[in-house]
């Protein structure tokens, strides 16, 4: 019997979650975009985007790099190392790029939503603006949001474009792959619509979840040390997991069926 | 203007009598928080609790930590709710208003956290300046002299540019008080000002509290457990323990109550009617027990 209750008392509590979560979510986005929050927001995509830039170039070059050593060792058995191109480029765009650059996202950047976030609930700033008569989902939580989503799609396209650059140092420069091919090729198999839109379409839908789930457990995190070092943790888990979850389900939708 | 009214009304027939009923009519009321019961999960905080905050006075909230006395401060800024009862600002209750209605009283009122609640990212002057900027239209050059003026009155125009991380906890309690005064509120609630407090610093904010009340025009409510310093300056106190209302009156008249519960407050003695112990079975039976 009290097993039974566990279950249902567990499911409640998930479900209230999610509708405070999705309460949340609304609370900032019904905003009245103010003349103010444009330039709170660049603010904000200047420390969760330009600040990502560096880890993001890094990774993207060395994945780059490694793809195209991998390609070519085996692309060259079969001489079709002219291939490298396109096949560098479609999975930077379709698949590394969003996802990758999400899971790091939410690392540098949503874990540091989260304890931003959870430490001004903890030293009770988010209440004294409450008292204050300034809304803090507007505030606060609102041009996080937003500096999200318009920071992760950015980020992916630089992702991919570095990755392939590195390809091509790798491949080209090292391996002696020609280069009119790798370029050539890559122009004529990649599709504007079907790979370049889908990954940002991807990297929108992850930034949505990666800075939703971010900012929600910093908004919603017990303020104390233990409750928010749970939260960033928390965040940085569930937003991964969200991330390779969702990336199967749009790759089906995208690209499963012709 | 009803004060006007009344008071010459009241002066023709002037007798003794008669000009302390007058008194009693002007005296309004600010806040009234009116049999009021809140829980928190399952722990019931207040049990119908009643109390009056007249305007122009310093009114007092004393009681042993632990009681619910910041829990207090938000239901009267209409961050909690009540389960019962109701609460007055200005005679308007607060659970009832729609959510920008609150926004427009909380205006009208300010409250200053324990720890200051100054927004780290922000410099001094910007964290005074904030509630002009977000609610006022002001030209950059009036917020600049409105803050000169707030941090001056807290004695911190010289820390203007300092960031919060740069304060001592009393200059951080004080510059939040000249951020909670800049858009000159009718209410000022005061949560612990003194906790953590050197004797300097103490003594700053008591005659700050003092004078900005006075000077002002403003209505006051301090949560405090430093009985000292709040029977210096408080017109009528509040003493809450138990869930409810234990003791309330003047400075003097709480210092010659026969409250035992008030006398032990007062005196800070360990044991009394508030117990040292946390309930527990008796001590002995646990050991035994222990060993059976």
């Amino acid at each position: 019997m009290k097993f039974f209750q566990s279950i249902g008392a567990k499911t409640l509590a998930k479900l209230s979650t999610a509708g405070r979560a999705a309460l949340m979510l609304f609370g900032a986005l019904v905003a009245v975009p103010k003349f103010k929050n444009v330039s709170l927001t660049i603010r904000q995509v200047y420390v969760v985007g330009v600040q990502s830039l560096l880890i993001i170039i890094v990774s993207g070059l060395f994945i780059g790099m490694v793809m195209a050593l991998q390609g070519y060792t085996i692309l060259v058995d079969y001489g079709a190392e002219g291939s490298l191109g396109p096949m560098v480029a479609l999975s930077l765009l379709r698949e590394l790029g969003p996802v990758v650059t999400a899971l790091l996202f939410a690392g540098r950047a949503g874990s540091a939503l989260t304890a931003e976030i959870g430490l001004m609930k903890a030293t009770e700033q988010l209440s004294s603006m409450e008292m204050m008569a300034v809304d803090p989902l507007r505030r606060v939580v609102a041009p996080r949001f937003w500096a999200g989503m318009i920071s992760m799609p950015m980020l992916a396209l630089i992702f991919s474009a570095v990755g392939i650059l590195g390809g091509h140092m790798v491949g080209v420069d090292w391996l002696g792959v020609d280069a009119g091919s790798y370029w050539s090729i890559m122009q004529s198999t990649v599709e504007w619509d079907k790979d370049v839109l889908n990954g940002v379409i991807k990297s929108l839908v992850f930034a949505l979840v990666v800075t939703w789930i971010a900012i929600f457990k910093g908004y919603d995190s017990i303020p104390t040390s233990e409750g928010i070092s749970k939260a960033t943790t928390e965040t940085v888990v569930f937003s991964s997991l969200a991330v390779l979850g969702l990336d199967f389900v749009l790759t089906a939708l995208m690209f499963g069926i012709e | 203007m009803s004060q006007q009214k009344h008071c010459q009304s009241g002066i023709p027939t002037f007798s003794e009598n008669h000009s302390w009923t007058v008194v009693l009519i002007v005296m309004d009321n600010l806040v009234e928080v009116d049999n009021m019961t809140f829980r928190r999960v399952d722990r019931v905080i207040y049990e119908g609790i009643s109390l009056k905050v007249p305007k122009g006075k310093i009114t007092a909230v004393m009681g042993p930590s632990g009681i619910g006395k910041t829990t207090l401060l938000k239901l009267i800024g209409g961050q909690l709710l009540p389960e019962e009862g109701d609460i007055r600002f200005d005679g308007e209750s607060i659970p009832d208003m729609s959510r920008s209605k609150l926004y427009h009283t909380r205006r009208r009122m300010s409250m200053l956290f324990q720890s200051g609640a100054l927004f780290t990212d922000m410099s001094v002057y910007d964290n005074v300046a904030f509630p002009l900027k977000e609610h006022t239209k002001l030209s950059d050059d009036v917020i600049s002299t409105i803050v000169s003026l707030k941090l001056q009155a807290v004695g911190l125009r010289g820390a203007a540019q300092l960031m919060p991380s740069e304060l001592s906890g009393g200059m951080a309690r004080r510059a939040a008080l000249a951020r909670a005064i800049a858009l000159d509120p009718d209410l000022i609630m005061y949560d612990e000002p003194f906790a953590g407090q050197d004797p300097i610093s103490m003594g700053v904010l008591v005659k700050l509290i003092r004078e900005l009340n006075d000077a002002l025009d403003l209505t006051s409510i301090v949560v405090t457990h430093d009985v000292t310093e709040v029977l210096t300056i408080a017109d009528y106190i509040y003493i809450l323990a138990d869930k409810r209302v234990i003791g309330e009156g003047t400075a003097d008249e709480i210092r010659n109550s026969d409250s035992e519960l008030v006398q032990q407050f007062l005196k800070g003695e360990a044991d009394g009617p508030v117990p040292f112990h946390y309930p527990a079975e008796s001590l002995s039976s646990s050991l035994l027990g222990g060993a059976e």
